[in-house]
């Protein structure tokens, strides 16, 4: 079974995080970036699928030089080769539509049974990628998923629904799934893993290799204004006799102020 | 690769005394490539996520937590970097071995464990042990399935390690040697599996064995120790115990060749965990810093908790200097060695004995001060256990103390170089009498663009060599042969030794980055450059005349004189710098 993984760089978790120059984005100098939660359980879970069944995975990422470092983790862990979409062409992708119409493309001539991301990006979180991709190449999707079960031509996978609900569906493959972070337990890359993912291919696929120009890069979405929270404070006098304030207290605290 | 262990061509140890390096010449933290750094966070994400939330259980001592986890360190490959690949090892540089080191930091109890297993309990069998020997145990020490520790010690003789009173004799039918004696202080000593003891065959041939659990060994009970309090640390009884005669390590009565040699490892990898401890302490001060309020503001805002910030900077930042520059020396004469060659590894480590001294010595002072004034920034709370300062505090201590203590290593390094020079290897007497006429002469710089910025730095170095091959040359006059007796002399000249070495190693760094990245791209380091490299000058000076006014030596008090090289520069602002920089960051940047 062949898998491909769809992985994105992040600025990591314990970043502190400023406003860029510019206000439409965090300032990018001096954070550190690490692979996207979700993308890593995904990638996590394809490499078990192959354990399991054999099969080859592959990586796929876009993002700027720094991305290899994430890639070359991948590998390091135990995907067998990658594309890395690193191209000033792509900077102009900055919506989840560019960005999966660059991933389709470089996946026109791959044969694979599953492509797997993360359900969400921890920076952006749209959550979007995968399934336009899915819509692109005209693969069936299914989001959230927590546990992948493939059966010959076609793979059982259960969602995670609201309120503690599940729900198992059934696919046929290839298929495209976005994986629900937690749903595994993420492996280290042992130190021969990384010494050994100096000897496997990153294909670097620039912008032309695959048919694409920025035009057909614009994105349909542009972030107007990025801001920290504003914190505001408000002072409120619960009125009423002591035990029904009481009550009422405790119902703010866990409803509004949701610190209980 | 050299076929003798003759043959091995290095830059000699000690000889940054007198010999000018270029900043090129030398290996930095910048030099570290992406493949260790992944190692390194191999190694950290193994702290974070597995030793760091069993720590409860690591403290009390739950020898079954400890092993769990040395396997799991195994199948990740940390402990077997300096391993032979021949062996089940990686056989990697000794810089990989120091970047995962560093981050060991992170949990120093569990630090103690595998750092005395790697070091000092599997690094003896890979220089010295028999080819049976090495297949029998060092996969199985490479895979965290046996423990090792390292039994030298004894109630009678620590620093003094030959006079140990443990006795091998061998048994009758000539199968086993009997082992009797007691030893102490043995890390890992309530779990492990493998030790390697130090007898005196007969009473008087110091020799090593390799001694398997089980009759005969009996592990005392835990120590109630400072810090550390998750390592096991135990005296050992050995009551006629039997140890097959296959099992001696090395040869009879070369013992000493061994624990002196491991020491000089177990130095450097100690060194790097004291730099990891650095910057993890550091980094907590910071965010304490800029989170504790008082008078309406951070205490981060205040000029001398922000001296402290940059002090605690500038040493994580010499820090690394050093031992990355030893670390890349002794790895590029080990890649024109045969690794495989037990005899030209230590050789190589030999050759660089002072400069291993010089990283435990400095490194585990650094580290000192920095954990003080961490529990001075932390305030009231420095002193309580709910938070980290007070363990870092505590920790730390033993670093002076063991892998031969701060005082054996100083006088490692004063009479290594007395001893060097008076054989010849090193040309530090005529160094130093050319440096004097140098001077007088009226000594310029030759300067090129690069140094521009640095002249005065440069300089300085310069005069500190100088000062301190006079220094040594002077000893040498008053005491001759007797200099090793005169431990102030010896400790003062190991005090400017380790001040040159310091802030030369900063100083080519920096210079590096300078011309790679431009001023705008690493004040900061240029600010801690400057700092350092005048107070280090200052102290050298001090040491000089200490050393000359000692013993009357007017010509040596007069070169001084002539060596001084003063220049200030505004080093409150320039601190200030320095910790606005790491305070923004939120934690050490520079590498
Ligand atoms: C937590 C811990 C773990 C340890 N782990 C191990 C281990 O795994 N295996 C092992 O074999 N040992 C181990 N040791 C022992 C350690 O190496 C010794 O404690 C150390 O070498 C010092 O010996 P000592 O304690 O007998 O002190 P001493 O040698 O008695 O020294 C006392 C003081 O006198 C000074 N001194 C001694 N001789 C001289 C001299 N010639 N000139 C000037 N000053 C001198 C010392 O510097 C020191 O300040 C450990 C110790 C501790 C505390």
């Amino acid at each position: 079974m062949n898998i491909v993984v769809c992985l994105k760089q992040v600025p990591k978790k314990d970043s502190i995080l400023r406003i860029g120059s510019d206000g439409k984005w965090i300032d990018e100098r001096d954070i550190s970036y690490e692979m996207s939660e979700a993308d890593a359980y995904a990638l996590e879970e394809a490499l078990r699928q192959k354990e399991k069944h054999g099969g080859e995975v592959i990586v796929v990422s876009l993002g700027p030089e720094r991305a290899r470092q994430s890639i070359k983790e991948a590998l390091a862990k135990g995907a067998d080769r990658a594309i890395h979409l690193f191209d000033s062409v792509f900077d102009t992708a900055t919506d989840s539509a560019a960005v999966a119409r660059a991933i389709s493309a470089a996946l026109k001539d791959e044969k694979y049974d599953l492509i797997l991301t993360g359900l969400q990006s921890d920076d952006y979180g749209f959550a979007q990628v995968g399934l336009i991709v899915a819509e692109q190449l005209g693969l069936p999707s299914a989001t959230i998923v927590m546990e992948v079960q493939p059966e010959d031509s076609a793979v059982r996978v259960k969602r995670e629904l609201e309120s503690g609900w599940f729900q198992w569906v059934r696919l046929p493959m290839p298929a495209l799934l976005t994986i629900q972070s937690g749903i595994n337990q993420l492996r280290y890359a042992t130190l021969k893993g990384i010494m050994a993912a100096k000897k496997k291919e990153i294909r670097e696929v620039k912008a032309a290799d695959i048919g694409l120009t920025s035009d057909d890069l614009k994105p349909g979405q542009v972030i107007e204004r990025a801001y920290l929270p504003e914190k505001t404070k408000r002072t409120e006098f619960i009125e009423g006799k002591p035990a029904e304030a009481a009550a009422k207290l405790v119902e703010k605290l866990r409803f509004d102020a949701r610190v209980i | 690769m050299a076929s003798k262990a003759e043959d091995v061509k290095s830059p000699k140890g000690g000889s940054f005394l007198i010999e000018d390096r270029a900043p090129e010449a030398i290996f930095t933290p910048e030099d570290i490539t992406e493949e260790q750094r992944m190692f390194a966070h191999t190694a950290e994400e193994f702290l974070r996520k597995e030793v760091i939330p069993r720590e409860d259980a690591i403290y009390a001592k739950d020898y079954s937590v400890h092993r769990e986890l040395m396997q799991k360190a195994g199948e990740l490959g940390l402990l077997s970097i300096d391993i032979p690949e021949k062996y089940g090892g990686l056989g990697l540089h000794k810089v990989s071995s120091a970047v995962v080191g560093e981050q060991f930091a992170l949990q120093s109890s569990f630090a103690g464990t595998q750092s005395s297993h790697v070091n000092i309990g599997t690094l003896p069998i890979v220089f010295f042990g028999t080819e049976a020997q090495k297949q029998k145990y060092l996969p199985r020490l490479a895979s965290g399935e046996w423990i090792g520790a390292y039994a030298l010690t004894e109630p009678q003789s620590g620093s003094d390690a030959l006079a140990a009173k443990t006795k091998a004799v061998l048994s009758d039918d000539g199968r086993h040697y009997i082992l009797n004696g007691q030893k102490m202080w043995i890390t890992n000593g309530g779990f492990a599996d493998l030790f390697t003891v130090f007898a005196k065959v007969d009473g008087e041939k110091f020799t090593a064995f390799l001694v398997e659990r089980g009759p005969g060994l009996v592990s005392g009970h835990e120590e109630k120790k400072l810090g550390l309090d998750g390592s096991s640390t135990t005296p050992l009884m050995l009551e006629d115990c039997h140890v097959p005669v296959e099992n001696v390590l090395g040869e009879i009565g070369r013992g000493h060749k061994i624990a002196f040699n491991v020491l000089n490892i177990g130095r450097l990898k100690l060194g790097a965990r004291c730099v990891g401890t650095m910057k993890l302490s550091l980094l907590q001060s910071v965010q304490y810093a800029k989170e504790r309020h008082q008078f309406g503001q951070p205490i981060a805002n205040f000029g001398l908790i922000k001296h402290k910030l940059a002090e605690m900077t500038i040493r994580a930042y010499v820090g690394e200097s050093i031992l990355y520059r030893t670390l890349g020396m002794i790895d590029e004469a080990l890649d024109q060695a045969d690794k495989d060659d037990p005899a030209q590894v230590l050789r190589v480590l030999e050759q660089f004995a002072i400069e291993c001294s010089i990283i435990k010595v400095w490194e585990s002072e650094a580290l000192a001060y920095v954990v003080d004034e961490e529990v001075q920034v932390f305030g009231g709370y420095g002193y309580s256990k709910d938070y980290p300062a007070e363990r870092a505090y505590r920790d730390a201590r033993i670093a002076r103390i063991y892998e031969g203590t701060n005082e054996i290593n100083r006088i490692v390094i004063g009479t290594q170089l007395l001893r060097r020079a008076i054989s010849g290897e090193l040309s530090l007497f005529e160094a130093a009498e050319s440096a004097v006429k140098r001077r007088t002469a009226g000594d310029t710089l030759s300067m090129n663009t690069a140094n521009l910025a640095f002249s005065e730095e440069v300089l300085m170095v310069r005069s500190a060599k100088s000062m301190t091959l006079a220094s040594i040359s002077a000893a040498n006059r008053a005491y001759g042969d007797g200099a090793r007796n005169e431990q102030e002399v010896i400790g003062l000249i190991a005090e400017m030794v380790m001040d040159v070495y310091a802030m030369e190693s900063a100083l080519l760094r920096t210079q590096r980055l300078l011309s790679g990245r431009g001023l705008e791209n690493c004040g900061v380091q240029v600010d801690v450059t400057r700092v350092f490299a005048r107070e280090a000058a200052v102290r050298v000076e001090r040491a000089a005349r200490a050393v000359a006014s000692e013993i009357e030596d007017e010509e040596c008090l007069a070169a001084i004189d002539q060596l001084v090289q003063h220049s200030s520069i505004k080093s409150i602002a320039a601190r200030r710098r320095i910790a606005d920089a790491v305070i923004n960051a939120g934690r050490y940047f520079l590498s």
